[in-house]
């Protein structure tokens, strides 16, 4: 079963000192590749800081947008990792080992596998 | 062919279904990986047991035969489900559905039923959610028993339960006791959870039964699995041994017409000895291990409690230096206020009336119908009949349990007839 981690922390790679993120990044480099090897690995990546989003909605066909995340909170997304795993508890196991589950959290998401979402998605 | 009748299966039946299903369903859910379907495939064998039995005679082992009649049943089902569903797939457990196993050795289900209280008691469904799936799934509460324990609507109780089953299967919640580096942290919501239960027993939170002795006994018994699995956790024993400890006072903290009778006034011949005796040499083994917590310091209470020969002869200097420990490492507005019911029986109503003063004014105990009753005794004790019944009053408009009111009314009497 596959889950999505998506990543939260008060501070993105860009909003702190380079000495600092370069720590980050060895973490970061370290957990991936111990999540490769040991099967767990299926897609993950870095995101840009919340200043560069764009939330948009499409009503009556037109599109209106506004600047920023959708929601506005102290914590953010930072980035995320899609993983494969036996059940929860595994997730769990492997997620608590994401470095910026000891800086902020991680958010533990299932990704669906019913058949109809897989074939409207063409995933199937 | 056997001799009994139909109506003498009926009681055997009955009697089995309690003190087996619980056990049964634990281990259906194990081999089928759904709740709904163990519950289904549950009533099915019983069902089965009572159309069988009296022509067959009851088998060996009733147990093994109902897990594995459950089980057939279930099996039928997928398989004429996988008819008539138009992929005609097979679920990929199958294989593993119709494998043999000795799925119903004492040893298997006990594992079973432990795997069945991490998985109710999983961090992922929210605290509420975990207690109504144990008390369902585990104890056998109905949706009604759960949802009048707690002050809510059946409908809302119902939905907990709902929403926490689709949780376990969606989000694939395993159906396994932690591993040995997890056990821990997960143990602390299970002791929550197993002492609520207890507690549901012991105390009901509303109507007109004060004690249900099979939920307490329910409780007992997994904190007696869990310490057997779990021998060096100190808070399973202390949370064992405070269980223990209150449930020795059962006979006694009840008049036969159902009125609660307090600790001072109890009939100490009535406490069970054989519970006092093990529940003491249980918190003895806590307290020497490391890692004992709140629950253990309790038991300790408890202890001195169950070893005073008389309400008079009860060290109260012991149960304050107690309850200091307590309180510090377990910081409630609750405690708070039996420390201060403790220093009133030590130092005097004065110095008690002082404490519980400082606590209701800061606000957390108001709604708590207790510390006016500790409030109204210390005034009752100084022989302050006016304020005394004040209190009682109040006491009295806040109390929800039938045995608890009448204690309360028969105070304010006792009060008013001076």
């Amino acid at each position: 079963m596959k889950y999505l981690c998506l990543i939260c922390a008060e501070k993105v790679m860009e909003q702190m000192p380079k000495t600092e993120a370069d720590r980050q990044y060895e973490e970061y480099r370290e957990f991936t590749d111990s999540i490769r090897a040991s099967g767990h690995f299926v897609d993950c990546n870095r995101l840009l800081p919340p200043s560069t989003a764009i939330t948009i909605r499409v009503r009556k066909g037109k599109i209106s947008s506004t600047d920023g995340p959708f929601a506005e909170t102290k914590e953010q997304f930072g980035g995320y990792y899609v993983i494969e795993a036996r059940d929860l508890n595994e997730a769990i196991q492997v997620a608590a080992k994401i470095p910026g589950a000891s800086r902020g959290c991680v958010e533990i998401r299932p990704v669906a596998n019913d058949p109809q979402t897989l074939d409207v998605l063409g995933l199937g | 062919m056997d001799d009994k009748s139909p109506q003498d299966f009926a009681a055997i039946l009955e009697q089995l279904y309690r003190n087996e299903f619980r056990r049964v369903l634990a281990t259906l859910i194990r081999l089928l990986g759904d709740f709904d379907q163990a519950e289904e495939a549950l009533h099915d064998a019983f069902k089965a047991a009572l159309e069988q039995w009296p022509q067959q005679g009851i088998p060996g082992n009733p147990r093994a035969w109902l897990v594995s009649v459950g089980r057939f049943k279930a099996i039928d089902k997928i398989r004429r489900d996988a008819r008539f569903d138009a992929l005609g797939e097979i679920p990929e457990d199958y294989e593993a559905l119709t494998a043999n196993p000795d799925e119903a050795s004492d040893e298997n289900l006990q594992d079973d039923q432990l795997r069945l209280i991490f998985t109710c008691c999983h961090p992922s469904l929210s605290p509420e959610a975990q207690i109504a799936l144990t008390l369902r799934e585990i104890c056998g509460l109905t949706t009604e028993e759960i949802a009048r324990a707690f002050l809510i609507a059946p409908k809302t109780a119902a939905q907990r339960i709902v929403r926490a089953k689709a949780k376990i299967r969606e989000a694939r919640i395993p159906y396994e006791v932690p591993q040995p580096e997890q056990l821990t942290e997960r143990l602390d919501a299970v002791l929550q959870v197993i002492y609520l239960v207890f507690n549901e027993g012991y105390s009901a939170s509303s109507g007109t039964e004060l004690t249900r002795h099979d939920l307490s006994a329910e409780a007992i018994r997994l904190g007696r699995l869990l310490m057997e699995l779990l021998p060096v956790e100190a808070e399973i024993r202390g949370l064992l041994a405070l269980m223990l400890l209150q449930d020795s006072r059962r006979a006694a903290r009840t008049s036969a017409q159902g009125d609660l009778i307090l600790l001072d006034e109890q009939d100490r011949a009535l406490w069970h000895r054989d519970q006092i005796a093990e529940g003491v040499i249980l918190v003895k083994q806590a307290l020497s291990m490391s890692g004992f917590g709140a629950y253990t310091l309790q038991a300790a209470i408890a202890a001195v409690h169950a070893e005073a020969p008389s309400a008079d002869a009860t060290d109260w200097r012991e149960i304050v230096a107690l309850y200091d420990v307590l309180l510090h490492i377990y910081p409630s507005p609750v405690v708070a206020l039996n420390r201060a019911v403790a220093i009133a029986m030590r130092d005097g109503p004065d110095a008690g009336l002082t404490q519980i003063a400082t606590l209701i004014a800061q606000g957390q105990l108001k709604d708590y119908h207790w510390i006016y009753a500790a409030q109204a005794d210390c005034y009752r004790r100084l022989g302050e009949t006016a304020p005394a019944i004040k209190a009682y009053q109040q006491a009295l408009q806040l109390a929800q349990q039938e045995p608890e009111r009448r204690f309360l009314q028969k105070r304010l009497a006792e009060l008013r007839n001076k």
